[in-house]
């Protein structure tokens, strides 16, 4: 089979497996589960053929597999959409596939397969536990099936962005996978707060999206073509730089960039449309990890980069990129410092990396950009993975002990490592490649190379924005990681938990290799000591897709003190602060400003969502069309009750009726009521009164006329 | 010769006598011998108005008498066989006893 072939059918299998689980095997849930992991595991094999082809093919970057098919006719022209294999999509598609596959079968242990089906389990609700000879045990989920199917076609709409040439066909992959999220984060719809959270992602991304599909059409406009190798054509570029448009004094190019970036703020979560993402975490664990490290965060992401060459050509619209995402990286850090559920620290630390991200793009090393946007998949994917482990067995201790705590929040946890140390181990090797840890993990390198980049450059700014972040990150990563596996239990269920089965422990294994080895590849080459031994292959592959290749940056030791001291630093200090800590009152850093986040929700409740509800409820419904329109109508209808109703009493009913209908009857009646004594019926009577009148006309006639 | 005056005073008496018996009478028989009088008092005046107007040669009077003769014999045939049949219905000849032309 040919690569591009292949490339046309990766997406597929899970495609199908999300159609045979929905119609035909959705009440057996092994056989669903079956369907679903299988074709994860088709296409991480088709995926693992491409990459390896890909590798072997020299200057890939310029030559890449490329396969197209005509779509749409538009008038003269088509509109094409094909599949495309250059660097940026070889190494996205690597992480795709793995972390897909791992998120897969952790998903099978995750909703309790072979577990027995709950007491009081309902559709829509977290399974509660099953009574099994006399003793609480977890319980299956109940709609086990439709999550298989809502993850697989989640998976193709992820599949469907990596593999696409053109920015439509990305553009459908993205909406899938909003849809497969507002799915999946709504699975347990029975909650409110998890229906809330839903409605709440699929509106603030939907947001970006709206910006996103001006951006193409604004480029399909422009262009007349919306394939990568057609846009990103020198001529064209060059074209569009040059074109001002009326939008901030931006060029064409800038604007469009700017536009396509608006929609990665929204699935990326970058601030101000990041709100979405902490809420997110109602819906089941594999679906954070899916959602915040595999897929769809890394979407907007990988779109950033990929519209690199548009974004570049413009210093205004790099400047905005660059300055939101460092903002974003601090912003998000420092709520995370104060949060309590496990997942939401993870959660905020997500939009932080994906400000690290946008900020690398901004400054132009979108080599850096994307390294950290891989290291960073497999690393949160692992650290998601380990915390759904981690609640996991606090369920099952909270279901042993009777004892209901929040088995979400980390001050009921403590002493977890020797409860379950693959968990544990894991867990240590992703937090410290999430805080940087220096030269083992592969968090250190692609954050080193951001850091390294932006001083290199000259951001001073975002250099010290990014670095205060990085603190931060490897602070409440070890206050994290010190409340929740180290010192003593401090629940009953934490005693009691237990360490999860193997479907959930293999992938954080797997995934725990690729947090430490994916770093290696990644050295850069001027590093002391390490960098000669091996060249920086991540940085000559994927730096080939654009025309030009990056120069690496001189090595200069400030970004690498500098990394290696907040890393340490915070990692430190976070052990120093929060290894005697034994209850959330102890927590210094409990500050309502930062549990509360900024009060950006409430900012937006009182802004945007209030307005828009007076807007929808008082505005148009109370007062336009309750008042003003049905008010005209009403009136209408009154006045025309008004004026038939006058003219019934005033003009119908006496004139109409009484004068000339009644009237003519009355006076008719009254002619005859009068004339009636005349008719007596004898016939001297009537011969009386002929006399009478002849003698009476006839002395008109004589006396007055012929007078 | 006897003035042209005298011969309408009589007619005028006559058709006056005829008419109040035909208003005063009961009878209905004696109201139609007053409807008699008073065609004979018109009679009376046709041929004094004949006979004193300016051509003598023309019959109109005596025909114009004649006709009414005619008419004024049938109006009585009917008129009396109005009354017989009446007076089996009714068993009555007094005009205002019959009064079904009332409403």
């Amino acid at each position: 089979m040919t690569t591009e072939t292949l490339l046309w059918l990766i997406p597929l299998p899970p495609l199908l497996a999300f159609f045979t689980i929905w119609l035909v095997t959705n009440r057996s849930k092994s056989l669903s589960h079956t369907v679903a992991v299988g074709a994860a595991l088709l296409s991480w094999a088709g995926s693992m053929l491409v990459f390896v082809r890909a590798l072997g093919v020299e200057h890939l970057g310029a030559h890449p597999f490329e396969s197209a098919v005509n779509w749409l006719p538009t008038g003269d022209a088509w509109l094409k959409i094909g599949v495309r294999l250059d660097p940026l999509t070889t190494v996205t598609l690597f992480f795709v596939a793995w972390t897909v596959l791992m998120i897969f079968l952790y998903s099978v242990g995750y909703h309790n397969y072979g577990q027995p089906p709950g007491d009081h389990d309902r559709p829509g609700l977290p399974p509660h536990g099953a009574t099994l000879a006399g003793r609480q045990v977890p319980s299956i989920e109940p709609m086990y099936s439709r999550f298989f199917a809502f993850i697989g076609l989640f998976a193709f709409g992820m599949y469907t962005l990596v593999v696409s040439d053109n920015l439509l066909t990305l553009f459908v992959g993205w909406e899938i996978m909003g849809l497969c999220s507002y799915l999946l984060i709504g699975f347990w719809y029975a909650k409110p707060s998890a229906r809330d959270a839903a409605v709440k992602a699929f509106m603030t991304t939907r947001i970006g999206d709206v910006f996103m599909l001006l951006g193409i059409a604004f480029i399909y406009s422009a262009t007349g073509s919306l394939s990568y190798g057609e846009i990103f054509r020198e001529e064209v570029l060059h074209t569009l730089a040059s074109v001002p448009t009326p939008i901030f004094g931006l060029s064409a190019a800038g604007l469009m960039g700017l536009l396509l970036f608006i929609g990665a703020v929204g699935k990326s979560a970058q601030f101000p449309l990041h709100v979405w993402l902490p809420d997110a975490m109602e819906g089941p664990t594999p679906v954070s990890a899916m959602i915040h490290a595999a897929t769809m965060v890394s979407a907007g992401v990988y779109m950033t980069i990929r519209i690199f060459p548009l974004l570049s050509l413009d210093a205004a619209t790099m400047s905005i990129v660059a300055f939101s995402g460092a903002f974003t990286a601090l912003f998000a850090a420092t709520i995370a410092v104060a949060q309590n559920d496990i997942k939401r620290v993870l959660a905020f630390s997500t939009i932080s990396q994906l400000g690290y991200m946008m900020a690398a793009l901004g400054i132009g090393a979108y080599v850096a950009a994307a390294f950290h946007l891989v290291t960073h998949a497999f690393f949160k994917a692992l650290l998601f993975l380990g915390s759904g482990s981690v609640i996991h067995g606090m369920e099952h201790g909270v279901l042993h002990t009777g004892d209901h705590v929040d088995p979400q929040d980390m001050f009921n946890m403590g002493g977890l490592r020797r409860r379950m140390p693959i968990t544990f181990w894991t867990f240590l090797i992703g937090g410290f490649a999430l805080s940087g840890f220096p030269l083992i993990t592969a968090g250190f390198w692609s954050k080193d190379e951001i850091l390294a980049d932006a001083f290199g450059h000259g951001h001073l700014a975002v250099f010290t924005t990014l670095a205060v972040a990085a603190f931060l990150t490897a602070f409440y990563t070890m206050r994290q990681i010190t409340l929740t596996f180290l010192g003593p239990a401090r629940t009953k269920a934490a005693e009691h938990a237990q360490e999860t089965k193997w479907t959930m422990t293999t992938p954080l294994v797997v995934l725990a290799a690729f947090a430490i080895g994916y770093g290696w590849v990644g050295i850069p080459e001027h590093f002391p000591v390490l960098g000669p031994l091996s060249a920086n292959w991540f940085h000559s592959f994927v730096g080939g897709t654009l025309a030009e290749h990056p120069e690496a940056v001189a090595f200069s030791v400030v970004p690498l003190l500098t990394s290696l001291a907040v890393a340490l630093g915070g990692l430190l200090i976070g052990w120093l602060v929060y290894r005697n800590v034994r209850t959330a009152e102890h927590d210094r850093l409990q500050i309502p400003l930062l549990k509360n986040k900024w009060y950006i929700d409430e900012i937006y409740q009182v802004v945007f969502i209030r307005p828009s509800f007076w807007l929808a409820e008082t505005l148009t419904s109370k007062w336009i069309d309750g008042a003003l329109i049905d008010g005209v109508l009403h009136g209408i209808g009154r006045l025309t009750g008004r004026l038939g109703h006058t003219l019934r009493n005033y003009i119908d009913k006496p004139v109409i009726n009484e004068f000339f209908g009644d009237g003519t009857a009355h006076v008719a009646q009254w002619f005859g009521r009068s004339l009636r004594p005349i008719q007596t019926g004898r016939v001297q009577n009537y011969m009386l009164l002929a006399l009478l009148i002849f003698m009476l006309v006839g002395s008109v006639v004589f006396y007055v006329l012929l007078a | 010769m006897v003035p042209l005056t005298w011969y309408v005073v009589l007619s005028a008496a006559l058709f006056s006598i005829g008419l109040f018996g035909v208003l005063s009478r009961r009878n209905a028989i004696a109201i139609l011998l007053g409807v008699e009088l008073m065609l004979n008092a018109v009679n009376v005046n046709l041929a004094a108005f004949w006979r004193y107007g300016s051509d003598l040669t023309k019959m109109t009077g005596q025909v114009f008498a004649i006709i009414v003769f005619a008419v004024a014999a049938a109006e009585v045939a009917v008129g009396l066989a109005l009354v017989i049949s009446v007076y089996r219905r009714h068993n009555t000849v007094i005009a205002d006893e019959i009064d079904l032309l009332k409403w």
